[in-house]
Protein backbone atom coordinates (compact mmCIF):
# COMPACT_ATOMS: atom_id res chain seq x y z
CA UNK A 1 0.00 0.00 0.00
CA UNK A 2 0.94 3.26 -1.06
CA UNK A 3 -0.36 6.56 0.67
CA UNK A 4 0.39 8.45 -1.75
CA UNK A 5 -0.82 6.33 -4.46
CA UNK A 6 -3.77 6.16 -2.66
CA UNK A 7 -4.23 9.82 -1.91
CA UNK A 8 -3.60 10.47 -6.21
CA UNK A 9 -6.50 8.47 -7.37
CA UNK A 10 -8.82 9.41 -4.31
CA UNK A 11 -8.38 13.47 -5.89
CA UNK A 12 -8.87 11.98 -9.28
CA UNK A 13 -11.81 10.17 -8.45
CA UNK A 14 -13.16 13.72 -7.68
CA UNK A 15 -11.85 15.59 -10.82
CA UNK A 16 -13.64 12.71 -12.83
CA UNK A 17 -16.85 13.58 -10.61
CA UNK A 18 -16.17 17.11 -11.83
CA UNK A 19 -16.60 16.20 -15.41
CA UNK A 20 -19.75 14.93 -15.51
CA UNK A 21 -21.29 17.79 -13.22
CA UNK A 22 -20.56 20.59 -13.76
CA UNK A 23 -17.88 20.50 -16.50
CA UNK A 24 -20.39 17.90 -19.29
CA UNK A 25 -23.54 19.68 -17.75
CA UNK A 26 -22.69 23.43 -18.33
CA UNK A 27 -20.47 22.28 -21.78
CA UNK A 28 -24.18 20.63 -22.95
CA UNK A 29 -26.00 23.21 -20.78
CA UNK A 30 -24.96 25.81 -23.07
CA UNK A 31 -25.31 24.45 -26.57
CA UNK A 32 -29.05 24.12 -25.77
CA UNK A 33 -31.77 26.78 -26.37
CA UNK A 34 -32.91 28.05 -22.39
CA UNK A 35 -36.22 26.36 -22.58
CA UNK A 36 -33.88 23.45 -22.16
CA UNK A 37 -30.86 23.92 -20.05
CA UNK A 38 -32.41 22.78 -16.85
CA UNK A 39 -33.37 18.88 -18.60
CA UNK A 40 -29.34 19.12 -19.39
CA UNK A 41 -28.28 19.17 -15.75
CA UNK A 42 -30.71 17.38 -14.65
CA UNK A 43 -30.20 14.18 -16.75
CA UNK A 44 -26.14 14.89 -15.63
CA UNK A 45 -27.02 14.95 -12.15
CA UNK A 46 -29.58 12.06 -12.32
CA UNK A 47 -27.11 9.65 -14.09
CA UNK A 48 -24.78 10.60 -10.78
CA UNK A 49 -27.12 9.16 -8.69
CA UNK A 50 -28.38 6.41 -10.65
CA UNK A 51 -25.01 5.06 -11.84
CA UNK A 52 -23.04 5.79 -8.29
CA UNK A 53 -26.12 3.51 -7.16
CA UNK A 54 -26.02 0.69 -9.94
CA UNK A 55 -22.16 0.65 -9.21
CA UNK A 56 -21.97 -0.37 -5.75
CA UNK A 57 -25.04 -2.39 -6.32
CA UNK A 58 -23.76 -4.45 -8.89
CA UNK A 59 -22.12 -2.62 -11.82
CA UNK A 60 -19.05 -2.82 -10.22
CA UNK A 61 -18.93 -6.16 -10.23
CA UNK A 62 -20.02 -6.69 -13.91
CA UNK A 63 -17.21 -4.94 -14.67
CA UNK A 64 -14.87 -6.58 -12.67
CA UNK A 65 -15.93 -9.08 -10.67
CA UNK A 66 -14.07 -12.32 -11.09
CA UNK A 67 -14.30 -13.34 -14.81
CA UNK A 68 -16.72 -15.24 -16.13
CA UNK A 69 -15.58 -16.81 -20.00
CA UNK A 70 -14.28 -13.49 -20.76
CA UNK A 71 -17.61 -11.91 -21.15
CA UNK A 72 -18.87 -10.76 -18.32
CA UNK A 73 -17.71 -10.08 -14.08
CA UNK A 74 -19.07 -12.28 -11.99
CA UNK A 75 -21.31 -11.03 -9.09
CA UNK A 76 -18.78 -12.11 -6.31
CA UNK A 77 -18.33 -7.72 -5.48
CA UNK A 78 -22.55 -7.03 -5.97
CA UNK A 79 -23.02 -4.55 -2.84
CA UNK A 80 -19.02 -4.11 -2.53
CA UNK A 81 -18.33 -8.15 -0.79
CA UNK A 82 -14.88 -8.32 -0.26
CA UNK A 83 -14.32 -4.76 -1.47
CA UNK A 84 -12.44 -2.94 1.06
CA UNK A 85 -9.37 -1.97 2.41
CA UNK A 86 -6.94 -4.31 0.91
CA UNK A 87 -5.72 -3.66 -2.95
CA UNK A 88 -6.51 -6.26 -5.40
CA UNK A 89 -3.49 -6.91 -6.90
CA UNK A 90 -5.23 -7.60 -10.02
CA UNK A 91 -5.89 -4.05 -10.60
CA UNK A 92 -4.01 -2.14 -7.97
CA UNK A 93 -1.74 -3.33 -6.06
CA UNK A 94 -0.75 -0.01 -4.19
CA UNK A 95 -4.55 1.01 -3.06
CA UNK A 96 -6.86 0.22 -1.54
CA UNK A 97 -9.34 -1.98 -3.76
CA UNK A 98 -12.32 0.08 -2.09
CA UNK A 99 -10.21 3.17 -4.08
CA UNK A 100 -9.96 1.70 -7.81
CA UNK A 101 -13.36 0.56 -7.08
CA UNK A 102 -14.83 4.18 -6.54
CA UNK A 103 -12.27 5.79 -9.18
CA UNK A 104 -14.06 3.44 -11.77
CA UNK A 105 -17.39 4.45 -10.65
CA UNK A 106 -16.53 8.20 -12.43
CA UNK A 107 -16.36 6.26 -15.30
CA UNK A 108 -18.89 4.54 -15.68
CA UNK A 109 -21.26 7.74 -14.63
CA UNK A 110 -19.89 9.98 -17.13
CA UNK A 111 -20.23 7.28 -20.00
CA UNK A 112 -24.11 7.33 -20.14
CA UNK A 113 -23.96 11.46 -19.29
CA UNK A 114 -21.92 12.05 -22.54
CA UNK A 115 -25.01 10.86 -24.68
CA UNK A 116 -27.09 13.48 -23.84
CA UNK A 117 -25.50 15.83 -26.93
CA UNK A 118 -27.65 13.17 -28.85
CA UNK A 119 -30.54 13.22 -27.65
CA UNK A 120 -31.09 16.71 -26.05
CA UNK A 121 -34.06 18.74 -26.28
CA UNK A 122 -36.40 16.03 -26.95
CA UNK A 123 -35.80 13.05 -24.69
CA UNK A 124 -38.77 11.76 -22.15
CA UNK A 125 -37.32 11.86 -18.94
CA UNK A 126 -38.92 8.69 -18.13
CA UNK A 127 -37.34 6.94 -20.68
CA UNK A 128 -34.26 8.26 -20.51
CA UNK A 129 -33.85 7.38 -16.99
CA UNK A 130 -34.74 3.61 -17.78
CA UNK A 131 -32.57 3.76 -21.12
CA UNK A 132 -29.63 4.98 -19.07
CA UNK A 133 -29.71 2.06 -16.78
CA UNK A 134 -29.81 -0.25 -19.39
CA UNK A 135 -27.35 1.12 -20.93
CA UNK A 136 -24.89 1.06 -18.28
CA UNK A 137 -25.64 -2.32 -17.56
CA UNK A 138 -25.84 -3.89 -20.83
CA UNK A 139 -23.06 -1.94 -22.59
CA UNK A 140 -21.00 -0.29 -20.43
CA UNK A 141 -20.35 -2.66 -17.88
CA UNK A 142 -19.67 -5.58 -20.28
CA UNK A 143 -17.37 -3.40 -22.53
CA UNK A 144 -15.41 -2.21 -19.57
CA UNK A 145 -14.97 -5.54 -18.27
CA UNK A 146 -13.58 -7.13 -22.23
CA UNK A 147 -11.28 -4.24 -22.22
CA UNK A 148 -9.96 -3.59 -18.80
CA UNK A 149 -11.75 -6.95 -16.41
CA UNK A 150 -8.71 -9.24 -15.85
CA UNK A 151 -9.92 -12.32 -18.00
CA UNK A 152 -11.82 -9.93 -20.66
CA UNK A 153 -11.61 -10.92 -24.35
CA UNK A 154 -10.14 -8.03 -25.65
CA UNK A 155 -7.75 -7.28 -22.70
CA UNK A 156 -6.47 -10.76 -23.55
CA UNK A 157 -6.02 -9.89 -27.34
CA UNK A 158 -3.24 -7.30 -26.15
CA UNK A 159 -5.90 -4.02 -26.82
CA UNK A 160 -4.66 -0.63 -25.63
CA UNK A 161 -7.16 1.62 -23.75
CA UNK A 162 -5.13 3.72 -21.11
CA UNK A 163 -7.96 5.78 -19.74
CA UNK A 164 -10.93 4.77 -21.48
CA UNK A 165 -10.93 5.49 -25.17
CA UNK A 166 -12.82 2.60 -26.56
CA UNK A 167 -14.69 1.87 -22.86
CA UNK A 168 -16.07 5.55 -22.69
CA UNK A 169 -15.46 7.41 -25.81
CA UNK A 170 -16.07 5.25 -28.35
CA UNK A 171 -19.19 3.31 -27.19
CA UNK A 172 -20.78 6.25 -25.82
CA UNK A 173 -19.79 8.34 -29.44
CA UNK A 174 -21.55 5.41 -31.32
CA UNK A 175 -24.48 4.60 -29.10
CA UNK A 176 -24.84 8.80 -29.40
CA UNK A 177 -25.32 8.44 -33.36
CA UNK A 178 -27.55 5.14 -33.24
CA UNK A 179 -29.60 7.28 -30.49
CA UNK A 180 -29.71 10.42 -32.61
CA UNK A 181 -30.75 8.62 -36.08
CA UNK A 182 -33.56 6.47 -34.07
CA UNK A 183 -34.81 9.52 -32.53
CA UNK A 184 -35.09 11.88 -35.19
CA UNK A 185 -34.47 15.22 -36.07
CA UNK A 186 -35.59 18.07 -33.23
CA UNK A 187 -38.75 20.21 -34.85
CA UNK A 188 -37.08 23.18 -37.37
CA UNK A 189 -33.67 21.48 -37.18
CA UNK A 190 -33.16 21.43 -41.09
CA UNK A 191 -34.68 24.66 -41.52
CA UNK A 192 -31.69 27.08 -39.38
CA UNK A 193 -29.05 26.44 -36.89
CA UNK A 194 -30.42 26.29 -33.76
CA UNK A 195 -28.40 28.46 -31.82
CA UNK A 196 -26.56 27.58 -28.29
CA UNK A 197 -28.21 29.82 -25.43
CA UNK A 198 -24.98 30.58 -23.50
CA UNK A 199 -21.84 30.15 -24.91
CA UNK A 200 -19.87 31.16 -21.62
CA UNK A 201 -21.56 28.30 -19.81
CA UNK A 202 -20.25 25.89 -22.86
CA UNK A 203 -16.62 27.33 -22.20
CA UNK A 204 -16.89 26.83 -18.60
CA UNK A 205 -17.65 23.26 -19.06
CA UNK A 206 -15.19 22.81 -21.48
CA UNK A 207 -12.59 24.32 -18.97
CA UNK A 208 -14.06 21.81 -16.45
CA UNK A 209 -13.88 19.15 -18.27
CA UNK A 210 -9.73 20.11 -19.18
CA UNK A 211 -9.49 20.10 -15.76
CA UNK A 212 -11.15 16.99 -15.04
CA UNK A 213 -9.57 15.05 -17.62
CA UNK A 214 -6.19 15.26 -15.64
CA UNK A 215 -8.28 12.95 -13.10
CA UNK A 216 -9.13 10.48 -15.90
CA UNK A 217 -6.23 9.98 -17.63
CA UNK A 218 -3.40 10.78 -15.21
CA UNK A 219 -5.12 9.12 -12.51
CA UNK A 220 -5.57 6.25 -14.46
CA UNK A 221 -1.93 5.49 -13.63
CA UNK A 222 -3.70 4.41 -10.49
CA UNK A 223 -0.04 5.41 -9.16
CA UNK A 224 1.62 8.72 -8.12
CA UNK A 225 4.25 8.15 -10.70
CA UNK A 226 5.91 8.98 -13.96
CA UNK A 227 3.76 7.12 -15.94
CA UNK A 228 0.81 9.54 -14.45
CA UNK A 229 2.76 12.76 -15.19
CA UNK A 230 3.25 11.23 -18.86
CA UNK A 231 -0.02 11.26 -18.93
CA UNK A 232 -1.11 14.43 -17.33
CA UNK A 233 1.60 15.93 -20.14
CA UNK A 234 0.25 14.55 -23.06
CA UNK A 235 -3.60 15.02 -21.98
CA UNK A 236 -2.41 18.93 -21.85
CA UNK A 237 -0.15 18.45 -24.86
CA UNK A 238 -3.14 16.87 -26.91
CA UNK A 239 -5.46 19.22 -25.88
CA UNK A 240 -3.49 22.15 -26.81
CA UNK A 241 -3.06 21.18 -29.84
CA UNK A 242 -6.34 20.32 -30.76
CA UNK A 243 -8.18 23.70 -29.55
CA UNK A 244 -5.70 25.53 -31.25
CA UNK A 245 -6.22 23.57 -34.79
CA UNK A 246 -9.84 23.75 -34.74
CA UNK A 247 -9.98 27.47 -34.47
CA UNK A 248 -7.38 27.63 -37.28
CA UNK A 249 -9.16 25.58 -39.29
CA UNK A 250 -12.51 27.57 -39.02
CA UNK A 251 -9.84 31.17 -39.61
CA UNK A 252 -9.24 29.39 -42.98
CA UNK A 253 -12.33 27.72 -43.94
CA UNK A 254 -15.27 30.57 -42.40
CA UNK A 255 -12.90 33.68 -41.96
CA UNK A 256 -12.94 33.86 -38.54
CA UNK A 257 -11.80 31.98 -35.02
CA UNK A 258 -14.67 30.95 -32.59
CA UNK A 259 -14.84 30.34 -29.25
CA UNK A 260 -17.01 27.50 -29.47
CA UNK A 261 -14.48 26.04 -32.08
CA UNK A 262 -11.79 26.25 -29.80
CA UNK A 263 -13.50 24.72 -26.79
CA UNK A 264 -14.95 22.04 -29.24
CA UNK A 265 -11.82 21.43 -30.49
CA UNK A 266 -9.77 20.79 -27.02
CA UNK A 267 -12.83 19.15 -25.53
CA UNK A 268 -12.01 16.47 -29.03
CA UNK A 269 -8.65 16.72 -27.98
CA UNK A 270 -8.87 15.15 -24.74
CA UNK A 271 -10.81 12.60 -26.24
CA UNK A 272 -8.39 11.62 -28.87
CA UNK A 273 -5.57 11.16 -26.11
CA UNK A 274 -7.33 9.52 -23.77
CA UNK A 275 -6.63 5.97 -24.95
CA UNK A 276 -3.04 6.35 -25.99
CA UNK A 277 -1.90 9.35 -22.68
CA UNK A 278 -0.08 6.20 -20.98
CA UNK A 279 1.65 5.05 -24.07
CA UNK A 280 2.44 7.74 -26.52
CA UNK A 281 5.06 10.63 -25.69
CA UNK A 282 3.90 14.16 -25.45
CA UNK A 283 5.65 15.02 -28.77
CA UNK A 284 3.64 12.71 -30.68
CA UNK A 285 0.41 13.97 -28.69
CA UNK A 286 0.63 17.18 -30.84
CA UNK A 287 -0.02 14.93 -33.64
CA UNK A 288 -2.82 13.36 -32.07
CA UNK A 289 -4.47 16.61 -31.07
CA UNK A 290 -4.27 18.58 -34.64
CA UNK A 291 -5.10 15.38 -36.95
CA UNK A 292 -8.22 14.41 -34.39
CA UNK A 293 -9.36 18.29 -34.81
CA UNK A 294 -9.56 18.07 -38.45
CA UNK A 295 -11.04 14.88 -38.80
CA UNK A 296 -13.93 15.93 -36.21
CA UNK A 297 -14.40 19.36 -37.63
CA UNK A 298 -14.91 17.71 -41.10
CA UNK A 299 -17.14 14.95 -39.59
CA UNK A 300 -19.26 17.99 -37.54
CA UNK A 301 -19.24 20.87 -40.33
CA UNK A 302 -19.57 18.82 -43.27
CA UNK A 303 -20.51 15.23 -43.01
CA UNK A 304 -23.10 15.70 -40.22
CA UNK A 305 -24.79 18.12 -42.47
CA UNK A 306 -24.95 16.12 -45.50
CA UNK A 307 -25.74 13.15 -44.15
CA UNK A 308 -28.73 15.06 -42.17
CA UNK A 309 -28.49 12.98 -38.65
CA UNK A 310 -29.37 15.65 -35.39
CA UNK A 311 -26.48 14.63 -32.91
CA UNK A 312 -27.70 17.71 -31.51
CA UNK A 313 -24.55 18.34 -29.33
CA UNK A 314 -22.17 16.33 -31.42
CA UNK A 315 -21.86 13.64 -28.97
CA UNK A 316 -20.69 11.49 -31.91
CA UNK A 317 -18.97 13.96 -33.93
CA UNK A 318 -16.79 14.82 -30.80
CA UNK A 319 -16.48 11.79 -28.69
CA UNK A 320 -16.95 8.78 -31.16
CA UNK A 321 -14.77 10.12 -33.69
CA UNK A 322 -12.53 11.60 -31.75
CA UNK A 323 -12.50 8.02 -29.77
CA UNK A 324 -12.11 5.67 -32.69
CA UNK A 325 -8.71 8.31 -33.90
CA UNK A 326 -7.27 7.96 -30.78
CA UNK A 327 -7.60 4.22 -30.92
CA UNK A 328 -5.98 4.05 -33.43
CA UNK A 329 -3.26 6.67 -33.27
CA UNK A 330 -2.56 4.50 -29.68
CA UNK A 331 -1.77 1.62 -32.16
CA UNK A 332 0.45 4.27 -34.18
CA UNK A 333 2.41 5.88 -31.37
CA UNK A 334 2.37 3.37 -28.39
CA UNK A 335 5.87 2.58 -27.41
CA UNK A 336 7.34 0.64 -24.28
CA UNK A 337 9.84 3.08 -23.70
CA UNK A 338 7.13 5.40 -22.17
CA UNK A 339 5.09 2.49 -20.33
CA UNK A 340 6.84 -0.83 -20.80
CA UNK A 341 3.30 -2.23 -19.63
CA UNK A 342 1.96 -1.32 -23.08
CA UNK A 343 3.46 -2.54 -26.54
CA UNK A 344 5.18 -1.02 -29.31
CA UNK A 345 2.62 0.73 -32.05
CA UNK A 346 2.91 0.88 -36.17
CA UNK A 347 5.78 3.19 -36.13
CA UNK A 348 7.37 1.48 -33.12
CA UNK A 349 7.97 -1.46 -35.65
CA UNK A 350 4.72 -3.39 -34.34
CA UNK A 351 2.07 -3.58 -37.20
CA UNK A 352 -0.13 -5.81 -35.00
CA UNK A 353 -0.65 -3.59 -32.27
CA UNK A 354 -2.49 -1.56 -35.28
CA UNK A 355 -4.48 -4.31 -36.16
CA UNK A 356 -5.75 -5.12 -32.51
CA UNK A 357 -6.60 -1.49 -32.67
CA UNK A 358 -8.53 -1.57 -35.24
CA UNK A 359 -10.05 -4.81 -34.41
CA UNK A 360 -10.78 -3.09 -31.10
CA UNK A 361 -12.95 0.09 -33.07
CA UNK A 362 -15.08 -2.59 -35.22
CA UNK A 363 -16.24 -4.52 -32.56
CA UNK A 364 -17.05 -1.91 -30.01
CA UNK A 365 -18.77 -0.09 -32.43
CA UNK A 366 -20.87 -3.60 -33.72
CA UNK A 367 -21.32 -4.34 -29.82
CA UNK A 368 -22.57 -0.42 -28.99
CA UNK A 369 -24.34 0.06 -32.24
CA UNK A 370 -26.83 -3.07 -31.71
CA UNK A 371 -27.37 -3.16 -27.90
CA UNK A 372 -28.10 0.39 -28.25
CA UNK A 373 -30.99 -0.42 -31.28
CA UNK A 374 -31.94 -3.19 -29.01
CA UNK A 375 -32.31 -1.19 -25.95
CA UNK A 376 -33.72 2.01 -28.01
CA UNK A 377 -36.39 -0.48 -28.84
CA UNK A 378 -37.44 -1.88 -25.96
CA UNK A 379 -37.65 1.63 -23.90
CA UNK A 380 -39.22 3.14 -27.11
CA UNK A 381 -42.09 0.33 -26.86
CA UNK A 382 -42.72 0.55 -23.10
CA UNK A 383 -42.56 4.29 -22.14
CA UNK A 384 -41.64 6.24 -25.70
CA UNK A 385 -38.38 7.95 -25.98
CA UNK A 386 -39.51 10.96 -27.35
CA UNK A 387 -41.99 13.52 -25.75
CA UNK A 388 -44.70 15.09 -27.82
CA UNK A 389 -44.68 17.56 -30.28
CA UNK A 390 -46.29 20.21 -27.97
CA UNK A 391 -43.60 19.06 -25.53
CA UNK A 392 -40.80 19.48 -27.24
CA UNK A 393 -42.15 23.28 -28.51
CA UNK A 394 -42.60 24.49 -25.07
CA UNK A 395 -39.35 22.98 -23.83
CA UNK A 396 -38.11 20.46 -21.66
CA UNK A 397 -37.74 22.42 -18.62
CA UNK A 398 -41.43 23.52 -18.34
CA UNK A 399 -42.91 19.86 -19.83
CA UNK A 400 -40.55 17.49 -17.82
CA UNK A 401 -39.58 19.39 -14.99
CA UNK A 402 -42.49 21.78 -14.29
CA UNK A 403 -39.34 24.90 -14.07
CA UNK A 404 -37.66 27.34 -16.00
CA UNK A 405 -34.30 28.43 -15.96
CA UNK A 406 -34.41 31.94 -16.51
CA UNK A 407 -37.01 34.37 -15.28
CA UNK A 408 -38.05 37.21 -18.02
CA UNK A 409 -39.65 39.21 -15.38
CA UNK A 410 -39.41 38.60 -11.46
CA UNK B 1 -50.27 64.25 -27.53
CA UNK B 2 -47.55 62.37 -29.08
CA UNK B 3 -45.72 58.92 -29.06
CA UNK B 4 -42.13 58.90 -30.52
CA UNK B 5 -40.67 55.45 -30.91
CA UNK B 6 -37.00 55.23 -31.84
CA UNK B 7 -34.89 52.27 -32.60
CA UNK B 8 -31.53 53.48 -32.12
CA UNK B 9 -27.87 51.97 -31.95
CA UNK B 10 -27.41 50.24 -28.15
CA UNK B 11 -23.90 52.48 -27.68
CA UNK B 12 -26.05 55.74 -29.18
CA UNK B 13 -28.41 55.55 -26.01
CA UNK B 14 -26.17 57.61 -23.33
CA UNK B 15 -25.97 60.32 -25.72
CA UNK B 16 -29.52 60.49 -26.83
CA UNK B 17 -30.14 60.84 -23.38
CA UNK B 18 -28.05 63.65 -22.64
CA UNK B 19 -29.45 65.21 -25.94
CA UNK B 20 -33.13 64.63 -24.46
CA UNK B 21 -32.48 66.04 -20.97
CA UNK B 22 -30.79 69.51 -22.73
CA UNK B 23 -34.68 69.87 -24.53
CA UNK B 24 -36.05 68.81 -21.39
CA UNK B 25 -37.51 65.71 -21.83
CA UNK B 26 -36.77 63.29 -19.08
CA UNK B 27 -39.47 60.86 -19.00
CA UNK B 28 -38.62 58.14 -21.47
CA UNK B 29 -39.18 53.75 -21.38
CA UNK B 30 -36.07 51.84 -22.84
CA UNK B 31 -36.14 48.49 -24.02
CA UNK B 32 -33.83 46.33 -25.35
CA UNK B 33 -34.90 44.51 -28.99
CA UNK B 34 -33.51 43.11 -31.64
CA UNK B 35 -33.92 44.26 -35.68
CA UNK B 36 -32.97 44.37 -38.75
CA UNK B 37 -32.62 47.18 -41.59
CA UNK B 38 -30.72 48.30 -44.65
CA UNK B 39 -27.54 47.01 -42.37
CA UNK B 40 -28.74 44.01 -42.42
CA UNK B 41 -27.48 41.41 -39.75
CA UNK B 42 -23.95 39.26 -38.95
CA UNK B 43 -23.23 35.58 -40.11
CA UNK B 44 -22.92 33.75 -36.89
CA UNK B 45 -21.18 30.43 -37.01
CA UNK B 46 -21.59 27.28 -35.31
CA UNK B 47 -19.92 24.51 -35.29
CA UNK B 48 -19.89 25.06 -39.52
CA UNK B 49 -23.15 25.67 -39.00
CA UNK B 50 -23.75 29.47 -40.64
CA UNK B 51 -26.82 31.85 -40.16
CA UNK B 52 -27.05 34.55 -41.71
CA UNK B 53 -28.49 37.47 -41.19
CA UNK B 54 -28.94 37.11 -37.39
CA UNK B 55 -30.61 39.99 -35.88
CA UNK B 56 -28.97 42.98 -34.56
CA UNK B 57 -29.01 44.37 -30.85
CA UNK B 58 -31.15 47.59 -30.58
CA UNK B 59 -32.48 49.66 -28.02
CA UNK B 60 -36.21 50.94 -28.39
CA UNK B 61 -37.33 54.44 -27.02
CA UNK B 62 -40.79 55.15 -26.15
CA UNK B 63 -41.20 59.13 -25.51
CA UNK B 64 -44.97 60.75 -24.85
CA UNK B 65 -44.61 64.35 -25.09
CA UNK B 66 -46.96 67.46 -25.65
CA UNK B 67 -47.34 68.51 -29.27
CA UNK B 68 -44.96 71.22 -29.01
CA UNK B 69 -42.00 69.11 -27.66
CA UNK B 70 -42.56 66.71 -30.79
CA UNK B 71 -39.46 68.55 -32.88
CA UNK B 72 -37.28 69.26 -29.55
CA UNK B 73 -37.67 65.32 -29.25
CA UNK B 74 -37.03 64.30 -32.86
CA UNK B 75 -34.18 67.14 -32.90
CA UNK B 76 -32.53 65.44 -29.80
CA UNK B 77 -32.71 61.62 -31.02
CA UNK B 78 -31.24 62.98 -34.32
CA UNK B 79 -28.39 64.52 -32.79
CA UNK B 80 -27.66 61.74 -30.27
CA UNK B 81 -27.91 58.72 -32.34
CA UNK B 82 -26.81 60.34 -35.85
CA UNK B 83 -23.19 58.60 -37.19
CA UNK B 84 -24.40 59.10 -40.57
CA UNK B 85 -23.84 54.94 -41.96
CA UNK B 86 -26.79 52.73 -42.36
CA UNK B 87 -27.69 51.21 -39.01
CA UNK B 88 -28.60 54.23 -37.17
CA UNK B 89 -32.06 53.73 -36.53
CA UNK B 90 -35.27 55.29 -37.19
CA UNK B 91 -37.80 57.75 -35.13
CA UNK B 92 -41.95 56.81 -35.66
CA UNK B 93 -44.40 59.70 -34.38
CA UNK B 94 -47.68 58.26 -33.31
CA UNK B 95 -50.54 59.97 -32.28
CA UNK B 96 -51.67 59.23 -28.76
CA UNK B 97 -54.95 59.12 -28.15
CA UNK B 98 -54.76 59.71 -24.12
CA UNK B 99 -52.34 59.54 -21.16
CA UNK B 100 -53.30 58.52 -17.98
CA UNK B 101 -51.12 58.87 -15.02
CA UNK B 102 -51.66 56.18 -12.26
CA UNK B 103 -50.91 57.73 -8.52
CA UNK B 104 -52.85 61.16 -9.35
CA UNK B 105 -55.40 59.98 -11.74
CA UNK B 106 -54.48 63.28 -14.30
CA UNK B 107 -55.32 63.13 -17.37
CA UNK B 108 -54.19 64.14 -20.67
CA UNK B 109 -51.32 67.12 -21.71
CA UNK B 110 -50.70 67.31 -17.73
CA UNK B 111 -50.05 63.85 -17.25
CA UNK B 112 -47.31 63.71 -19.75
CA UNK B 113 -44.45 65.75 -18.41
Amino acid sequence: MNSGDTAWVLLSTALVLLMTLPGLAFFYGGLVRRKNVLSILMQCLIILCVISLQWVLFGYSLSFGPDFHGIIGKLDFAGLRGVGPLPNADYAATIPHSAFMIFQAMFAVITPALIIGAYAERVKFSAFLVFTLLWATFVYDPLAHWVWGTGGWLKALGALDFAGGIVVHVSSGISALVLAVMLGKRIGYNHRPIRPHNLPFTVLGAALLWFGWFGFNAGSALAADGLAVNAFITTNTAAAAAGLTWAMIEWWHNGTPTILGGATGAVAGLVAITPACGFVNPMNAIFIGMIVALICYVAIAVVKSKLGYDDSLDAFGVHGVGGIWGTIATGLFAEKAVNAAGNNGFFFGNTHQLLVQGGLVVVTIAFAAIMTWIIFKLVDALIGMRVEEKSEIVGLDLTQQSEAAYTVIE
Amino acid sequence: MKLIVAIIQPHKLDAVKTALEGVDVHLMTVTEVLGQGRQKGFTEVYRGAKEAGGLLKKIRLDIAVNDNFVEPTITAITKGAHTGEVGDGKIFVLDLAECIRISTGERGSTAIG
